[in-house]
């Protein structure tokens, strides 16, 4: 065989291999797509049937599985301050956690040790936080069934995410910003609000609103803590709440075909409700870039 | 506002590395004093000691005294805070804060450091953007962002950011090293009118630039690679370009070695 040197058209080989690589990945990408496309499709085929004024104006109250009519509006009410709550608890303790991970723990023991608990709190089951709540704040302190007996559950599976998230974001703030503040004489942890945070913002945003997302659609930890009901309750701190995710779990396990409409609605709530929220975090964050004043 | 700095036995480390030993210097004010030497000699490292930017990597410290006319800057009692806001800092590459606009990256100095009226802010920005010869370019665009600009402007923006807390010296790091010809120039001239009003010191790789810009030059300069570098000697510029003293500084100048 003679080496061939000099300038050359593309081999056949080469040409082939390069077609064969291109098919694959776009199969890859469409076998990734179908389950998202037809999972939205399906959700919205059959949730748009309820999808009116009175699902989102009443409650189950006095509804029977075999009655039509009938709404979420306890559910969208009792999800919504959950997570609201979940993440007032969650964000605030997991922001400060990355910040002293990425600035001050500079890999000694303790934030070796955080780190490691982290990583295991990622891997909780939801279901066990939610044990962990009903067996500790309900039984042990005595507190009852509320909203934000479930918000502290999602908090539980939200703050690693949140941790994780902002630490990666932290990361990635040039070192050279950081040393820019300090030369003009800004402390530390000025530099951090100023200058550090702001730079990661955006990926923060998405990192809170993934937590959000991943917790929206818990329905185990909220069954053991929120408890289920029928009826509205605007407070949280008290008495047993609804969350969307047992709404639609608790219309499935009907055998109506009306329940069964209503928790294809419920599921398609749930979609838009993430869905806005994500849209309302971007926006803020648009408001806030530089890029906006060009 | 100028100030003399009084450096007597310096030695810094990164953990147990020793990266500069032994320097002492005088460092005259309102003049340009450029630091020189091969890659790895120290310079920068001993540049950072003077205004404690050194001892924000993780693992790295000082030994010795560096003085601003009466005051120990190592001094226990001394806040880092404070010397970094009497000796400011130009870096090498241009660093402008990109979540901020023009304005805001001059203003953050002051800014992030207490409560300044925003008529008194906005003499300020215009004043320093002027002192950095910047002004005309960017007085229309001031909302606009600093990351928007070009390099050579992002780093004269630096330099009005560094200016516009008033420091009594000015340190810059290679400032010019990731610009082209004509942004140097730019640099370079605003050097020479800076130096009215400020002790500025320059680290740079450029010998040309060296004799064209300083009075006074310092050649750093190590024994071998992994050992500490030395301050080899310091004097009036024209006479380290024509008349070194010791016969390194002659072969680092005439480019047989480094």
């Amino acid at each position: 065989m003679t080496v061939q040197t000099g300038i050359q058209p593309i081999s056949a080989t080469r040409r082939a291999k390069d077609r064969l690589v291109q098919v694959l990945v776009y199969l890859a990408f469409a076998l990734a797509v179908i389950p998202l496309v037809s999972v939205l499709w399906l959700v919205v085929k059959n949730g748009i049937g309820r999808f009116d004024m009175e699902f989102f104006t009443h409650s189950m109250r006095n509804i029977g599985a075999r009655d039509a009519g009938g709404g979420a509006y306890h559910a969208i009410i009792g999800t919504l301050e959950q997570v609201l709550l979940a993440s007032l608890i969650a964000v605030p303790i997991g922001l400060l956690t990355a910040v002293y991970l990425v600035e001050y723990g500079e890999g000694g023991r303790l934030s070796r040790t955080i780190s490691f608990f982290v990583d295991v709190m990622t891997g909780v089951p939801s279901v066990v936080s939610g044990l962990f709540v009903l067996a500790f704040w309900i039984l042990v302190l005595g507190m009852p069934f509320s909203g934000f007996a479930g918000a502290l559950a999602l908090s539980i599976l939200m703050m690693p995410v949140v941790v994780r998230a902002t630490e990666e974001m932290l990361r990635l703030v040039p070192r050279e910003l950081r040393e820019a503040s300090y030369a003009l004489g800004v402390p530390k942890w000025r530099t951090i609000v100023k200058v550090v945070l702001p730079t990661a913002l955006p990926g923060i945003v998405t990192g809170v609103m993934l937590a959000v997302a991943r917790v929206a659609g818990e329905t185990a930890p909220l069954l053991l803590t929120v408890f289920v009901t029928d009826s509205i309750n605007n407070d949280p701190f008290n008495g047993p709440q609804m969350g969307l995710p047992l709404y639609v779990f608790n219309q499935t396990i009907l055998p109506t075909d009306v329940a069964v409409a209503r928790a294809w609605t419920g599921a398609l709530t749930l979609i838009l409700i993430v869905m806005l929220l994500n849209l309302v975090a971007r926006l803020i964050t648009w408001w806030r870039s530089p890029a906006r004043r060009r | 506002m100028a100030k003399q700095i009084e450096v007597a036995g310096l030695d810094a480390y990164y953990g147990s590395h020793k990266a500069i030993e032994g320097i002492s210097m005088t460092i005259e004010p309102r003049s340009v004093t450029a630091f020189i030497g091969p890659s790895g000699c120290g310079k920068s490292t001993f540049l950072r000691t003077l205004n404690r930017m050194h001892e924000v990597i993780p693992g790295a410290r000082v030994e010795g005294k560096v003085r601003l006319e009466d005051q120990d800057l190592y001094g226990p009692e001394i806040d880092p805070v404070s010397v970094r806001r009497t000796i400011g800092m130009v870096f090498q590459r241009p660093n402008p804060f990109p979540t901020m606009s023009i304005y805001d990256n001059v203003a953050a100095g002051l800014r992030l450091n207490g409560r300044v009226s925003r008529s008194q802010l906005d003499g300020i920005v215009e004043e320093s953007l002027k002192g950095a010869n910047l002004w005309n370019e960017v007085k229309d665009r001031l909302a606009r962002p600093g990351a928007g600009l070009s390099g050579g402007q992002q780093q004269r923006l630096c330099i009005a950011r560094a200016i516009a807390v008033r420091p009594q010296v000015l340190l810059m790091d290679e400032p010019c090293s990731a610009l082209d010809p004509i942004s140097t120039l730019a640099i370079e001239d605003l050097i020479s009118k800076l130096k009215q009003d400020y002790t500025i010191v320059i680290v740079t790789h450029n010998m040309q630039q060296a004799a064209r810009v300083s009075d006074r030059t310092a050649f750093f300069n190590l024994a071998a690679q992994g050992q500490p570098g030395k301050l080899v000697e310091m004097d009036e510029t024209s006479k380290i370009f024509t008349n070194p003293a010791e016969k390194a500084t002659e072969d680092y100048i005439t480019g047989r070695f480094g």
